[in-house]
């Protein structure tokens, strides 16, 4: 948040108050670059390893710099497994969820933060208590949806089963809506001005066109930190899509380096090196987005 | 006189059908959110209570009503003891994680708050295990601490530590200090097994940056002027942050305490990875123990079971999560 332009200087609070200097600096840059190397080295370690040749990357003691780079393990480790394919099929089903996920969102919120209508606090526990219910709790449940009906089961009742078991649509679906992005976007809409819905009434704007052209653009930052957490998390979640997906179609990057992580064995540095191209699209995400991502995390306290 | 009136009941009526369909767009609005909502996260939440009251091994079987319950509690010695088990595992790593991961994220959000050069660099370093997926860190970590060709190892062999085979080691950490000492340590004092620690260890480094960038958060909101204060009345550093940064910052550790617990309860993926639960069951934490059951053992009914009690635990700590800081939140 910026501080407003009118507020004289002294007024305004400064953004980061400072706590009293303790220790030397040299310490604290000390135990910083210390903590720093402790965090960062298994991601030297892994492209390390990924640029080694087999029995250097399997010699104990493990060497630390690379005695010759071998770029070529990253195409032997593409072509073990159909990577294009688990990359694409991530790519559509992060995507199709981030996008259902939003326009759900934005609809929900935008009721909750600038509609009067009945029910609405009794709607709003709702879906906060759908926000607290873990994951553990559907997991079961929604794999038997998923699933085709055995035969002389009804497969309407009592349990609807959506026969989806092994495509996209079990992927996706479940994801296509968020209580917690919701909350997200309503706290982001409720701090509208009354004065801009009044003028748009005044100019015979409706909700809809007034969410197009007057909520949606000032609310761009919102909007990006939500698509980024749920791109995020649509990348990197693993135990569902192991759970309803069989087939190398259907598959994402998460499973395939599960399954690759099986067939690689002690072949460590072509493992690495898949593990390292899983994780590059997520960290340039990270480093471009960082700030989107470090806001939602802080705003809203999400773990993953 | 009767125009005004007219006018007036007209002007009602229109009031009354604006109010309609503002209504009526409301809930247009939050249809597709609902439905999904519903669909996916209520509905099912009502089908794992209805689930669990059925032997269900792959197809729905028998009503059975509370004892698939009475089974993993007490009833079935199998199933209670393997259940009873894994809930002390849970609860143990719980105590190995969640406590190193407040210490330690706490000092690093301190001395990273101060006006330091490199700031956001070091930052940025925190955060990247945080949003690197669990199944691709996890990989990397087993061979970082692969017994013969990881770093780990070769560091503790500088300081005469040899042959920890760690995510297979299903021996007590102090039964093997004990070992080393010549100590006969009691099996009840054992101490979590090596695996479990690895994997405690791969924990706190994962969410290390989760934690810092909460801290950080509440560390802003102190106001400077306290520091200046207490320093006017003669307070030492050690009392600065005692007396001001640590009350101060009590809403965030509370949170931090809370989520950290809730997060290891939950946590899956990792175990998954790194020991499968193994070895000899010393990883095997509640999550775990209900994907074997449902998924490879096929036992629908008692896996919900199981799914329910965990998710009334993890509700527990939402609650009062939410509680407790609901009345605090005027304070922060």
């Amino acid at each position: 948040m910026n501080v407003p332009q009118v507020l004289p200087r002294a007024i305004a609070r400064p953004l980061r108050p400072r706590i009293p200097r303790i220790g030397s600096t040299v310490f604290k840059h000390l135990v910083l670059i210390l903590v720093g190397a402790v965090v960062a080295y298994p991601f030297y370690f892994m492209v390390t390893s990924s640029l080694k040749e087999f029995f250097e990357a399997t010699s104990t003691p493990p060497t630390l710099f690379p005695t010759s780079l071998h770029f070529e393990n990253y195409v032997d480790a593409w072509s073990r497994q159909p990577w294009g394919r688990f990359f694409a099929n991530t790519f559509f089903i992060a995507g199709a969820s981030v996008a259902g996920e939003i326009v759900t969102a934005v609809l929900a919120a935008y009721a909750f933060a600038q509609m009067n209508f009945r029910g609405k606090n009794v709607l709003f526990a709702l879906f906060l208590a759908t926000y607290m219910m873990p994951g553990e709790a559907t997991l079961i449940p929604n794999f038997v949806m998923m699933s085709k009906a055995p035969p002389g089961v009804n497969p309407f009742f009592p349990i609807p089963r959506l026969n989806l078991y092994d495509t996209y649509g079990a992927q996706i679906l479940p994801f296509l809506a968020s209580a917690f992005s919701v909350f997200l976007l309503r706290q982001q809409f409720l701090a509208i001005p009354k004065e801009l819905r009044d003028a748009a009434v005044i100019d015979g704007a409706g909700h809809l066109r007034f969410l197009w052209s007057v909520v949606l653009p000032i609310s761009v930052p919102a909007l990006v930190t939500v698509a980024i957490l749920s791109f995020y998390a649509s990348w990197n979640s693993f135990q569902w899509p192991f759970i309803v997906t069989s087939s190398e179609a259907v598959r994402p990057v998460q499973v395939g380096l599960n399954a690759f992580r099986a067939e690689a064995g002690s072949q460590y540095h072509l493992l690495m090196a898949a593990a390292s191209f899983v994780v590059a699209p997520i960290i340039l995400l990270y480093l471009v987005g960082q700030r989107f991502l470090v806001q939602g995390v802080a705003r809203t306290g999400i773990r993953g | 006189m009767s125009g005004g009136a007219i006018a007036q009941s007209e002007r009602a009526a229109s009031r009354r059908r604006r109010g309609l369909i503002e209504n009526a767009q409301a809930y247009l609005f939050l249809l597709p959110a609902i439905a999904f909502l519903g669909l996916f996260k209520i509905l099912p939440a009502v089908y794992a209570v209805y689930i669990s009251f059925f032997r269900w091994d792959v197809v729905q079987g028998a009503f059975r009503g509370l004892d698939n319950y009475f089974d993993i509690l007490w009833q079935n010695s199998t199933r209670s003891q393997a259940w009873w088990q894994s809930l002390s595992t849970t609860v143990t790593y719980a105590l190995i994680t969640v406590p190193f991961e407040i210490a330690i994220a706490l000092v690093v959000a301190y001395v990273l708050f101060q006006k330091l050069r490199g700031r956001d660099i070091y930052r940025t370093i925190y955060y990247l295990p945080y949003v690197t997926s669990t199944v691709a860190a996890a990989t990397v970590f087993f061979y970082v601490f692969h017994p013969q060709y990881g770093i780990v190892n070769q560091l503790l062999g500088s300081i005469g530590i040899t042959g920890l085979k760690w995510f297979q080691e299903p021996d007590g950490i102090f039964q093997m200090i004990g070992n080393a000492l010549g100590v006969a340590v009691p099996d009840w004092a054992a101490g979590p097994s090596l695996a479990l620690v690895g994997v405690a260890i791969f924990s706190i480094w994962h969410f290390l940056g989760f934690q810092i960038l909460i801290f950080l958060g509440g560390l802003g909101n102190i106001p400077l002027e306290y520091y200046e204060a207490a320093k006017l009345d003669g307070a030492n550093q050690w009392q600065l942050f005692r007396r001001i940064t640590l009350p101060l910052l009590s809403p965030q550790i509370f949170f931090v305490f809370t989520i950290a617990t809730i997060g290891v309860l939950r946590a899956f993926n990792e175990i998954f990875i790194l020991t499968n639960g193994g070895p000899l069951d010393t990883t095997r934490t509640v999550t775990l123990l209900l994907f074997k059951t449902f998924f490879q053992q096929g036992q629908i009914g008692l896996g919900s079971a199981m799914g329910v009690l965990l998710t009334l635990v993890i509700l527990a700590f939402t609650l009062f999560q939410f509680r407790i800081l609901g009345r605090r939140v005027e304070y922060g």
